[in-house]
């Protein structure tokens, strides 16, 4: 795995870190918890075959600015404000979690600004029928295991590099949580469904199988509010953030949908 | 100085398997545990022994916000405070307070404070907190990330409201009005009824409090010893701020259970003391940190403090050793001062001046501690404690105290008889 390329953009006065790497037709990246504190397989993968871009949300690590994101509606205008300085505009998007709502969000109000859409577990629904686990009520040494299926795979997202600030990191690790938490609190319903049906691009939504945060009968409930095509697939055995869970299969169905 | 007493009305009927069968006193502790007729008794127990302080001399009755709350019983302080404005008559009446950012439009607090105020005659303390975690975030569905931010508008809303003589607009991030205008405007009205601020030991809430000019509260539970390194941070911080060390500038909470000897004192408050810190505050560790509720800044000094601690050897004041459930440890630790009276003068006297408190706030009943026990704590604190302690910081002036009308002036309360309310 060799390191991306790192640039900066400014999202109302704010750095936002934009990592870069590998060949062919772009494909934007918005990550979920806990956003990107390193490079992953996942993202390697997909870089094989295209230029794989990944702008950090505010406050997600590489990012400030979400202190100056009040509503639902700043939120949507710095993400495409993000995607427009990061060049993604027209181009693949793939979104998971907390940066799937986002992803869906552009998608459904500026619509030229997707290709083809790859939701994985976005945010932005609730059922009170089939209530999602709250994200932010857990027990510190029970947060790998709802993130993850398999738990050392979030502990090695979060896990400090050699010669981090031993200060500094979790301050970042707990700025990426309160991001997510500003944008989302306290349900995750940001009233998604009523815009669903405005997105055009052709979308994949993809589901890991013992999502323990999303209950993955909200996958259904997403491709069906979704006007244009649109198809589920579920990853088994892959928690909510499928794509640390299972970088294969997640890219494999991500660079086939949007081939 | 100032006693003032405190009470936070818990459920007294927990039961003993409590902490085994439910994961928190809070947030989410369950419905059936909650028996309203029994709340009844409690609630009017509560009044009574409130009531009770007050004639007993005590110089003010306060009472707090707490919502989803085993140990809590008061959702809303305003509407105990109004029930104390009319059954006292010279006490000040402390809420402590009200979680500005839950109260929507926030302008709510500055009417129904404005109430008591005028109810009162005058009596009122205006507490401010940012509230509790599990109170705003959970309970309440706040976002944790806006939560200051809300806090900071509604407090200069509330301000304004009270303040400003004319109708006016305020336009802010998070709340919009088009027409406030206050009716009934509160009596302390140069400028406004004074502001105490309750917080935890954050250095931002320290400057905040100086340059607002306010009264700093630190109430914690878990007594002088562990509250020294908060106050002498707060103390060292007014310092660097030019400010005097007026100890009326700072509050205090602390538990105490006096009786005539240390011995019965530990047979009468051992049981309640230990279903407090037991059953009460057992509180879900799920609720304790949402993220964005504490600053960056305070983060970064915990984080910092933390490393210097175990550098120099484990403190045992910090958060992690607070876990005494047992009588003993309790009063090792400091969280609830027992004794004779003359034990307890000599106590209180040491928390005041190493603290440096002007308002000693005090919980004098405490978990499932029954009316009699109550009533006989506070009595014999009132009679054999307090006139023993009065005398300090006889030097400094409170300016921080309610300043009511005149007595000659204030409308006289008919007393209460249940006797006729019987004959009917």
């Amino acid at each position: 795995m060799t390191e991306p390329s790192t640039r900066t953009v400014e999202v109302n006065g704010f750095a936002c870190r934009v990592w870069s790497k590998g060949q062919g037709p772009k494909v934007g990246f918005l990550a979920g918890f806990g956003g990107l504190p390193r490079w992953i397989p996942f993202l390697d993968k997909l870089a094989e075959s295209r230029t794989v871009i990944a702008p950090s949300l505010p406050g997600y690590p590489g990012a400030t600015g979400h202190t100056a994101l009040d509503t639902h509606l700043d939120w949507i205008l710095a993400v495409r404000q993000l995607i427009d300085k990061a060049g993604l505009a027209g181009s693949d998007l793939v979104g998971a979690s907390v940066g799937g709502g986002f992803a869906a969000e552009v998608a459904a109000i500026f619509p030229g600004y997707v290709r083809k859409l790859v939701l994985i577990a976005p945010f932005g629904l609730f059922d009170d029928k089939e209530p999602a686990a709250d994200p932010w009520a857990q027990r510190r040494d029970k947060v790998a295991s709802v993130m993850c299926a398999d738990a050392a795979n979030w502990t090695a997202l979060v896990a400090p590099p050699e010669g981090a600030n031993s200060i500094e990191w979790p301050i970042e690790m707990t700025r990426a949580s309160e991001a997510a938490a500003r944008a989302y609190w306290p349900l995750g319903n940001t009233g998604l469904e009523k815009r669903l049906p405005l997105i055009e691009a052709p979308t994949l939504v993809l589901w890991g199988e013992r999502d323990a945060v999303l209950p993955p009968g909200y996958a259904k409930k997403i491709a069906a509010g979704i006007d244009g095509a649109t198809r589920v697939e579920v990853i088994p055995g892959a928690g909510h953030l499928a794509y640390l869970d299972a970088a294969e299969a997640v890219s494999r169905s991500t660079l086939a949908h949007l081939a | 100085m100032k006693l003032m007493w405190f009470h936070l009305m818990p459920y007294t009927e927990l039961p003993d398997d409590f902490n085994k069968k439910h994961p928190s006193v809070w947030v989410d502790i369950h419905s059936s545990l909650f028996d309203p007729r029994r709340a009844h008794h409690m609630y009017n127990d509560f009044m009574d022994e409130l009531e009770f302080a007050a004639e007993c001399g005590f110089d003010a009755v306060c009472v707090n916000e707490h919502h989803s709350n085993g140990y809590g019983l008061m959702p809303s302080p305003n509407l105990i405070a109004s029930s104390l404005a009319r059954r006292t008559t010279d006490t000040a009446l402390c809420v402590m307070g009200n979680s500005l950012a839950l109260y929507n439009p926030p302008t709510r607090v500055a009417e129904e404070f404005a109430m008591i105020d005028c109810i009162s005659g005058g009596r009122l303390i205006a507490g401010f907190p940012v509230g509790s975690p599990m109170d705003t975030c959970y309970a309440y569905g706040q976002n944790p990330s806006l939560l200051r931010e809300r806090y900071l508008e509604a407090h200069d809303l509330v301000k304004k409201a009270w303040t400003e003589k004319d109708t006016f607009a305020f336009s802010g991030r998070f709340n919009q009005q088009r027409y406030v205008n206050i009716w009934p405007r509160p009596i302390q009205n140069d400028p406004h009824p004074p502001i105490w601020i309750p917080g935890g030991g954050s250095i931002e809430t320290w400057r905040w409090c100086a340059e607002m000019d306010y009264v700093y509260c630190y109430l914690s539970y878990y007594g002088y010893k562990a509250g020294l390194t908060t106050m002498q941070g707060f103390w060292n911080e007014m310092a660097k701020l030019g400010k005097d060390r007026n100890p009326y500038r700072a509050g205090f909470l602390q538990f105490v259970g006096v009786a005539e000897s240390r011995q019965q004192a530990l047979d009468l408050y051992t049981e309640p003391a230990e279903y407090f810190y037991g059953r009460c505050l057992h509180v879900d560790a799920r609720f304790a940190l949402p993220p964005g509720y504490t600053t960056e800044a305070t983060q970064r000094a915990g984080i910092e403090g933390m490393m210097t601690k175990a550098a120099n050897l484990a403190n045992p004041s910090t958060k992690a050793a607070l876990k005494a459930t047992n009588m003993k440890d309790i009063v090792d630790g400091g969280y609830v001062i027992i004794g004779s009276p003359d034990e307890v003068v000599e106590q209180v006297r040491h928390v005041a001046t190493s603290l440096n408190v002007g308002h000693l706030m005090l919980l004098l009943q405490y978990g499932n501690m029954s009316k009699d026990t109550t009533k006989y704590n506070t009595r014999l604190f009132a009679e054999k404690v307090m006139p023993r302690v009065k005398d300090l910081f006889g030097d400094w002036e409170d300016q921080w105290w309610p300043k009511p009308m005149a007595k000659g002036q204030r409308a006289s309360v008919p007393a209460f008889r249940p006797q006729l309310a019987a004959a009917e």
